[in-house]
């Protein structure tokens, strides 16, 4: 097991001193790595960043792919409708707080998951395999089975609530629509929060748990002074990962209400604007917007956990 | 790493991309039928909604020496479909000659330009067959666009025993008011289309139509529209919802109900009433419910006003990126003649959309001969919804504004007028 964590450390380590030296040869091999790497960099250059450039283009424009004559150039309208608009506003929050609910939830789940897979003694494969089964299963398969679970018609939850009443609706309240889009979401992604946070665990040294052990600490004393602080990096990355993932949710909305009861995300207004109402400027627009929101989450979340990247990989 | 590979790992590699590639050349190969000035007859590629091979049936029977038609089968949401063939027509593919489209949609896909001319002689041929809602919700600028197929029209279902408890006189025409008072005072439910889908704004639209009036008028200005839904009819509508809705008659999933849900519903202990398209027979006519089904004319919005049932179906348009689209336009003949639109009824239940289709042997032994009777006399006076380029925007915006069915009351069709209106400017997302 530490072999795993010890691999990826001493390539870094090795790759660091090069870098601190320039002597001549490894320049030329820079140069040389530079030439590999740009066709791979300007076909990525390709397929993202001119469709994104094409995104910020189209935006400016009232454009309806059905009535092409009528395109027309208007600067930053479509920004000033979206950003002035009650449903935007609403469905951003509707994102944040399924994200900040669920990430929250799974990375609790998440974690009692992991310390199960670290510390599991027997049937080590048979666990580990059952508690990643969810995050196997496609999203749109998991969003219907529980969208049939909650189902009122042949739905099983309301039988086996008993604080439910049987005819009790789940679709058709946003409260309680927004509660079942959760817990598919939740259900379905923990798996891949607990694999992240494992992946943290074992590069927990046990000398230093043992250490602490010796000197008197108590099991939530290891927890919260040893084992957390040396997981941080790991944390940050799911928690990233995970808040991402979850901030662009849409597979879940799609298929459980299709944004009934004003459960919809901002991913799946973007959807309707582009793809159902085809009106490519103010999804554009919408888009674009996304996407800067995404970049600053991630760099909200960086910051947050106030974590060096390259650094915390240095540390293994 | 490549770099000092010798060349056998290269052959190697290159040999298994090769095999793929020859599979996808051996692929292409096949397909190229499709788009075929290739060698043999030419393919029309049929773009269908799903069916029971009704289609498939039709397009058989009418390919000739001088082509084939082959279907492809689109999603089953009808808004899907819209989405699947505007994207491609959009992109000018070539892959599609002939269309079966939804009639919300046609304005839209005539409006951008997607469908080829019918010829004069053509249109009024095919004008002269259909039924009055079946031409005029295939119609754009007083042009035929697309030829209609088959037609669909919602009738009142009703269980008998049901009805003859609460003592309600079926004979006669009934108002939504009747259904839902008989309904909430013996315990039972009335199956109707509530999700927040199209099928909510059929209703709504058969609604309005039934207090006469109109959701838009002056559509052919497009997004200048007039929208007309904040009226005396609207507000009726609003009413016929807003009670259902609070009432004891309201199913439990009321909100979320569609076509499929409601029959259930209707084929419940509780079932009472169902307002559903002609397929209902097939679910649940004859023995299903021992033969504790009845059938009538569209309930009435406004009591003495006679009902205006919605109005289904496909109409088949001809792509204008088709490459073959003489030969594309001479099969729309064949396709929705008499006999092959029977021919696709007996397939599928979908009921033709002429009198003379409806004629055929084969139509009349499918179903009773009073509900033949029902389904053409509702046909007859059926409300196709407003043709309109942005008849999606509209359906969308209505939508979004009265549903869920407990919000609407007698604000509703004003606030939804407004939102209608921001929406068709650009002003307000949907």
């Amino acid at each position: 097991m530490s072999t795993v964590v010890a691999t990826p450390g001493a390539k870094d380590t090795k790759k660091k001193s090069g870098a601190g030296a320039m002597t001549d040869r490894s320049r030329s091999e820079d140069r040389l790595g530079m030439k590999l790497v740009a066709p791979a960099v300007v076909l990525m250059l390709l397929v993202t960043a001119w469709p994104m450039l094409q995104a910020l283009y189209l935006s400016m424009f009232r454009y309806r792919l059905t009535a092409p004559d009528d395109r027309e150039f208007i600067w930053f309208s479509n920004y000033a409708t979206v950003l002035s608009d009650g449903l935007f506003w609403q469905d951003m929050f509707n994102t944040v707080l399924i994200m900040v609910v669920t990430v929250a939830v799974e990375l609790v789940i998440g974690f009692a998951f992991a310390m199960v897979m670290h510390k599991v003694i027997f049937a080590r494969g048979v666990i580990r395999t059952s508690i990643l089964i969810p995050y196997g299963i496609i999203t749109v398969v998991s969003a219907f089975a529980w969208q049939f679970a909650f189902s009122l018609n042949n739905g099983f939850v309301n039988s086996w609530l008993p604080f439910v009443e049987d005819n009790f609706n789940w679709f058709g309240g946003h409260w309680s629509a927004m509660f079942a889009i959760m817990v598919s979401e939740i259900w379905k992604t923990t798996p891949f929060m607990a694999l992240l946070l494992l992946a943290g665990l074992s590069q927990v040294s046990e000398d230093m748990i043992e250490a602490a052990q010796v000197d008197g600490a108590t099991w939530w004393q290891r927890l919260w002074k040893v084992i957390l602080p040396n997981m941080r990096a790991a944390i940050m990355v799911a928690v990233l990962f995970r808040a991402l993932d979850a901030y662009r949710i849409f597979d879940n909305i799609f298929v459980m209400t299709r944004g009934a009861q004003e459960t919809e995300s901002v991913s799946f207004l973007t959807y309707r604007q582009v793809i159902e109402q085809v009106q490519l400027g103010l999804g554009s627009a919408l888009s674009v917007l996304l996407f800067l929101s995404v970049l600053l989450l991630a760099y909200l979340i960086v910051k947050l956990f106030n974590v060096d990247l390259a650094a915390a990989r240095g540390e293994g | 790493m490549t770099a000092r590979s010798s060349r056998h790992p290269r052959t190697r590699q290159l040999r298994r991309w090769a095999a793929p590639a020859g599979a996808l050349t051996l692929a292409c190969g096949i397909l190229a039928g499709c788009s075929g000035d290739g060698s043999g007859t030419p393919e029309l590629v049929w773009y269908t909604n799903p069916d029971a091979g009704g289609q498939a049936a039709v397009a058989e029977a009418c390919s000739t020496d001088d082509y084939t038609i082959t279907t492809q089968v689109l999603p089953q949401d009808a808004g899907q479909q819209r989405i699947q063939l505007a994207r491609r027509l959009a992109a000018g593919d070539t892959g599609i000659d002939l269309m079966s489209l939804d009639p919300p949609y046609t304005a839209e896909f005539a409006d951008a330009g997607y469908l080829a001319d019918i010829p004069d002689d053509l249109q009024q041929k095919f004008s002269e067959q259909g039924f009055e809602s079946a031409v005029q919700s295939a119609t754009w600028e007083d042009e035929l666009v697309v030829a209609p197929f088959w037609s669909n029209v919602q009738v009142l279902w009703y269980r008998k025993a049901f009805v003859e408890k609460a003592g309600l006189d079926m004979s006669q025409p009934v108002t939504w008011e009747q259904i839902i008072t008989a309904a909430s005072e013996n315990d039972g439910k009335i199956g109707v289309q509530a999700n927040k889908y199209e099928g909510y704004s059929v209703w709504v639209n058969a609604l309005i139509s039934g207090a006469g009036g109109q959701i838009a008028t002056g559509t052919d200005a497009g997004a200048e529209a007039e929208i007309t839904i904040d009226s005396d009819a609207g507000r009726a509508a609003a009413d016929v919802i807003e009670t259902l809705a609070d009432s004891e008659a309201a199913p439990d999933d009321l909100s979320v109900s569609n076509e499929g849900t409601a029959g259930a519903t209707f084929g419940s202990d509780a079932g009472a009433f169902l307002v559903n398209w002609t397929y209902i027979w097939g679910n649940y006519g004859d023995d299903q419910l021992g033969g504790d089904i009845g059938f009538a004319r569209y309930p009435q919005t406004v009591e003495g006003e006679e009902s205006r049932p919605p109005y289904g179906g496909i109409g088949i348009g001809v792509s204008s990126s088709s490459e073959h689209q003489d030969l594309a336009v001479g099969a729309l003949e064949c396709l929705t003649s008499p006999e092959n639109q029977a021919l696709n009824a007996e397939l599928t239940g979908n009921m033709p959309s002429s009198e003379a289709g409806y004629a055929q042997p084969a139509v009349q032994e499918l179903f009773p001969a009073e509900l033949i009777a029902l389904f053409q006399e509702s046909l007859e006076s059926a409300a196709p919804r407003t043709p309109s380029p942005y008849w999606s925007d509209i359906s969308g915006a209505i939508q979004s504004i009265w549903h869920p069915p407990s919000s609407v009351d007698e604000d509703t069709p004003g606030e939804s007028s407004d939102f209608i209106g921001e929406v068709l400017q650009g002003r307000s997302l949907l």
